[in-house]
């Protein structure tokens, strides 16, 4: 916002108040009513007006409260948003991001609780990146108001609190590129967001049983890096994806099967995949704490893919 | 003519905006004459997609707004480069208000690689960024948020840039009409909502999709200002768009203007259309807006049946070559099927 005027911030409770998870607390005072606006209660409106300002030359970024809440701001998302530069044969681009709260673990209940990112992957001309810590956050929103293209930014609410280092300099992270965050040599395990952080623990309790995990977070769910994973994959013979989204045309479901069509001769044994069971998500604490694949789990899936090899 | 709930029977002008004295250019024989000739090139534009449509020689289908000419030409007397109107998906008239090139659009809506879009777009898809035109649009409703938008970009620049969306009774339902009156009145943004009442939501009479004979009666609840006028004469389109499109610039906030219209084919080409008489489309061609300007300017300007008939033959011959330009180009590269999906 500092170096770029076009640059403007909108949703519901984005100004003074500095959103409703504190995302942009300080931005209203510090760039105004013009650059930082409120909206109504509107998603399908103040999503379509933020596309609208894209083609226009502005570069809109948009907070959507909660990843459930899409439904009201899918229409110009998948309808405007990612088509207008396909279906207007290239003459428009629409640099817009819309930030939105995702993921569970807060006993927020089935609607304000699902992660969606699957949803936005498959729709082509939407980008879809998924931070796991806060250098990634700030790096990948650089990334994302730079692009010339709508990308949705997707926040796991059981990430905010958490504290790293950022660097003051401005710096960007390329959408389209993950990082393997432990090197390891039995097993590739593929796990974003939250479930990044399970499967580090996962990694760390199977170091004692002398099982070494290689942990790639694939920051950006769409365009996904599989070179990385395939290269992992390679070297280790063995998958696991822990995907905190529902499996079905889920994005762990795709991960397994790009690997299995790119590297099915490289793997030893059968790929495992680690997700939430196919309901919505619970709201009681037993029940969500059931729901959500813990490192256990994930430390079992290893152990599973490779005695099964 | 048309009383009761079974028509518009209304050609009352209700202007409760600020600045209505700014009076249109409108009775100006020149600017009539122009006018014509923006409403013949629409018509004889849609006749010949219709025919194209029919004969099979055009992929598709799409919706014509054959009879409704006077609200796109009316409105784009309004017009200054700069502004931006964001359409729907009755909305070659629209297009070609805004200055679209109709060699362009006719090879779009052949699926050409010389369209308007590229042949990736079509009918309810094709968009002259240019020219400020953002687009016809399939999603009902759609028009008014990205309208809003364009709208805040004219409002952050500062500028005198204003916004139409161009809706029909339809629209006037979905959620976005509520939304973004509220949204265009709150943030005083520089928006003309048009509405095209043409008695229809698709198959359904507006008497069976809405309580209200005015939809401008709604504007009044988001604290907007509202016009109605009859939308079959070009005139009071004009004059009703010219002011609330000057309000906009005055930075005095949006506007909507409802233009009672009617279209004399189906939702789309080829509907069976078993929810209306031909009896009631023959009532509303007595209205025709080409006719009844056509009458004007004889009666009232002593222009000769011999200029509006050289217009006509030279719109005839846009046409006929726009056709000809259509059908005759490329199609599109298989091989570049997957371009302009992402920048």
């Amino acid at each position: 916002m500092e170096t770029d005027d076009r640059v403007i911030v909108l949703g519901e409770d984005v100004g003074p108040y500095g959103g409703v998870f504190g995302a942009t607390r300080g931005l209203h005072e510090r760039f105004g009513e013009r650059r930082v606006l409120d909206t109504p209660i509107s998603e399908t409106t103040f999503v379509g007006a933020a596309v609208g300002a894209a083609m226009c030359g502005f570069r809109p970024v948009v907070e959507l409260m909660f990843a459930d809440f899409v439904g009201f701001g899918f229409n110009p998302l998948v309808n405007q948003a990612a088509k207008a530069h396909y279906m207007f044969g290239g003459q428009v681009t629409v640099p817009l991001v819309v930030r939105t709260a995702i993921g569970a673990g807060l006993r927020a209940g089935p609607q304000h609780s699902q992660m969606m990112y699957s949803l936005f992957a498959h729709v082509p001309g939407l980008k879809t990146v998924a931070p796991a810590t806060p250098y990634e956050a700030k790096g990948l929103i650089m990334s994302a108001i730079e692009d010339g293209g709508p990308v949705v930014f997707c926040e796991h609410k059981a990430l905010y609190a958490d504290r790293g280092d950022v660097p003051e300099p401005p710096y960007k992270i390329q959408i389209g590129s993950a990082n393997v965050v432990r090197e390891g040599t039995d097993v590739t395990v593929v796990a974003a967001c939250q479930m990044l952080k399970r499967a580090l623990t996962a990694a760390e309790a199977l170091e004692a049983s002398g099982i070494s995990l290689e942990i790639i977070n694939p920051r950006t769910i769409f365009p996904l890096d599989t070179s990385l994973i395939l290269e992992s994959v390679a070297k280790t013979r063995h998958l696991v994806v822990v995907d905190e989204d529902n499996a079905f045309c889920g994005f762990g479901s795709e991960v397994v099967s790009t690997v299995t069509r790119e590297a099915f001769g490289a793997l030893a044994a059968g790929p495992v995949l680690v997700t939430p069971p196919h309901t919505p998500v619970p709201f009681s604490p037993v029940l969500e704490d059931t729901y959500l694949p813990g490192s256990d789990a994930i430390a079992q899936a290893a152990r599973h893919v490779l005695e099964s090899a | 003519m048309m009383t009761g709930k079974t028509g518009h029977g209304v050609t009352l002008v209700r202007m409760d905006m600020v600045g209505t004295s700014v009076q249109a250019d409108s009775d100006q024989v020149e600017t009539l004459l122009g006018f014509y000739k923006s409403m013949v090139r629409i018509r004889f534009f849609e006749e010949a997609v219709e025919t194209a449509i029919l004969a099979g020689r055009m992929p598709g289908f799409c919706h014509l707004s054959i009879g409704q000419e006077a609200v796109p030409v009316g409105v784009s007397a309004a017009l200054r480069p700069g502004d931006y109107v964001a359409s729907n998906h009755r909305g070659h008239g629209h297009a070609l208000a805004m200055g679209c090139d109709p060699k362009a659009m006719m090879a779009e809506l052949f699926g050409r690689s010389a369209g308007l879009s590229g042949g990736r777009g079509g009918s309810m898809h094709m968009a002259d960024v240019s020219k400020g035109f953002l687009g016809t649009d399939g999603i009902v409703g759609a028009s008014l948020p990205l309208a809003c938008g364009a709208a805040l970009s004219a409002l952050l620049r500062d500028s005198e840039q204003v916004a139409i969306a161009f809706l029909g009774d339809g629209a006037s339902d979905i959620g976005t009409f509520s939304e973004s009156l509220n949204l265009a009145s709150l943030w005083l943004l520089p928006v003309v909502f048009v509405v095209e009442n043409n008695l229809y939501s698709e198959g359904t009479s507006q008497v069976r999709h809405q309580r209200v004979d005015d939809i401008a009666e709604r504007a009044a609840g988001y604290g907007l200002p509202s016009a109605v006028v009859d939308g079959m004469d070009v005139s009071a389109v004009a004059t009703a768009a010219i002011s609330a499109a000057d309000r906009s610039r005055k930075h005095l906030g949006p506007s909507l203007v409802e233009c009672k219209t009617y279209r004399y084919r189906g939702h789309y080409v080829g509907e069976p259309e078993g929810y209306r008489t031909a009896a009631e489309v023959e009532q509303y061609r007595e209205l025709d807006p080409l006719q009844s300007l056509k009458r004007r300017l004889i009666a009232g300007h002593g222009v000769t049946e011999q200029v509006l008939g050289t217009i006509e033959a030279d719109v005839r011959a846009e046409i006929d070559g726009a056709v000809a330009y259509g059908a005759a180009g490329m199609p599109p590269d298989p091989g570049e099927i997957e371009r302009f999906t992402y920048v």
